[in-house]
């Protein structure tokens, strides 16, 4: 076997840890929902950190963006000013270039680092009480993004939701009855399911937990993803 | 065969694509002559890589006159007004150019690549927020991606948009109003036979050769 080779599949091994096995994959209405651009702000960050830690939701989001591309190559064209492209010229050399999210070394991916101000010691925690700790990162009236701390082998406290929950493991794992959830995981959750996470005993249980409580979310939906668009 | 599939993944070959030397005598992929339509998609790689590497501004006009009116057309359709939409379809193009090095032809078609770039800038707009973006995988700098990766994945690109032209109207419509951001179009129709699932296979292998090139 030659050397480029075998350091080939050492490379593979080190890289199959990167980023997780998936467990539970993310929904495809949802997937479909970000690439559009059609989520609640709140759902869009915990795509985007999902994202960030699974290749499996990454290969299957950039599928339903290639159908954007699709549709963009199949407009009408429009009337552009006669004048477009020198104004594009004269723009382009008066920006300023942009570093893109550079892949993060600590326990939130890049985009969640960009909403808390930095990784895990700058979250600021208010107490809930029994140890659970939360962090309200975003709110508006169609969802709220927040980061839960649950101590090991504790329980969530009991909450109800009328929309839809999305709850991504950034730190140790969690079970409820439909498994366990560990970095990278994550649990969506309809307003029919009540669960009663458990954090995982020896670590404390980070998530950021996205809820779409004040508009039901299955009416922002782009439904059509569901059944016929399955990938 | 126009290229050896290396099993290494780390051919550096994807300059064939960047020269734009694209020989219609050659460029046969395993076994299957490139249509037309697949030639185009290569074009626009090729001139991804010549306003990347060398701020080729002929390139950029040219992929400007094709992609401008269409990016314009898309954002008036998610509900810009005409002179907002002419304005946010200028910066769509010159974000373009800034970001050309960060485009990776082995995972998007350059119709692609701007439609996210169009659908971000939309929302900052029309939604008035920052959407957040994944973190972005970059190739290091000795790895670069497979030429053959980018072959395949620009003739999906290309079956994928023949896939959707030939769509009965009803449900080409209804895709087209989710990606315009029209939900009210949100009924349920029957399987669209769009080739998906090989374009996924395609995008999860560049994805794996690329956390290869970043271990």
């Amino acid at each position: 076997m030659c050397r480029t080779m075998r350091n080939e599949i050492r490379s593979y091994q080190k890289t199959r840890h990167m980023t997780h096995d998936v467990q539970h994959p993310v929904p495809d209405a949802l997937l479909m929902g970000y690439a559009t651009g059609a989520l609640p702000q709140a759902f869009d960050l915990v795509l985007a950190t999902h994202v960030s830690l699974c290749d499996d939701a990454r290969a299957r989001l950039e599928t339903f963006e290639a159908i954007g591309g699709a549709v963009l190559e199949d407009m009408d064209v429009a009337d552009i000013a006669e004048d477009s492209l020198d104004r594009t010229l004269a723009l382009m050399d008066g920006m300023q270039p942009v570093a893109p999210p550079a892949p993060s070394s600590g326990t939130f991916p890049t985009p969640l680092q960009a909403i808390v101000g930095g990784d895990e010691d700058a979250v600021r925690w208010r107490s809930l009480g029994g140890g659970v700790k939360q962090s309200v990162l975003q709110s508006d009236k169609y969802g709220t993004a927040r980061l839960l701390l649950i101590p090991a082998g504790r329980a969530m406290p009991p909450h109800s939701h009328r929309g839809t929950e999305m709850t991504l493991v950034l730190k140790g794992a969690f079970r409820d009855e439909d498994g366990v959830f560990a970095r990278g995981d994550l649990e969506v959750a309809d307003a029919a399911v009540n669960h009663q996470p458990i954090a995982e005993a020896g670590e404390d249980c980070i998530c950021l937990v996205a809820t779409d409580a004040r508009l039901r979310f299955q009416s922002l939906l782009p439904r059509i993803a569901q059944p016929f668009l399955g990938i | 065969m126009l290229l050896e599939t290396n099993h290494t993944g780390r051919t550096s070959d994807a300059g064939i694509l960047a020269s734009g030397g694209l020989d219609t005598a050659r460029y046969e992929v395993r076994g299957k002559i490139v249509t037309a339509n697949e030639h185009t998609e290569a074009q626009w790689v090729a001139k991804m890589s010549a306003i990347a590497q060398n701020k080729d501004r002929s390139a950029f006009a040219e992929i400007f006159r094709h992609f401008a009116p269409r990016v314009k057309a898309f954002l008036i359709k998610s509900g810009a007004d005409r002179s907002l939409a002419e304005d946010c379809m200028q910066d769509v193009m010159a974000t373009l150019w800034h970001k050309a090095h960060l485009y990776d032809p082995s995972r998007a078609s350059v119709a692609t690549w701007i439609f996210t770039i169009a659908r971000n800038r939309k929302i900052d707009l029309l939604r008035k927020y920052a959407r957040p973006d994944p973190e972005h995988l970059p190739w290091g700098p000795e790895h670069e991606p497979n030429a053959a990766d980018v072959i395949a994945l620009q003739q999906d690109a290309s079956r994928l948009a023949a896939a959707l032209g030939k769509l009965p109207a009803k449900q080409r419509e209804l895709i087209q109003h989710a990606y315009f951001g029209d939900l009210s179009h949100s009924e349920i129709a029957d399987k669209t036979g769009l080739p998906l699932g090989t374009i996924k296979s395609r995008i999860r292998l560049a994805l794996d050769r690329l956390r290869h090139s970043m271990g």
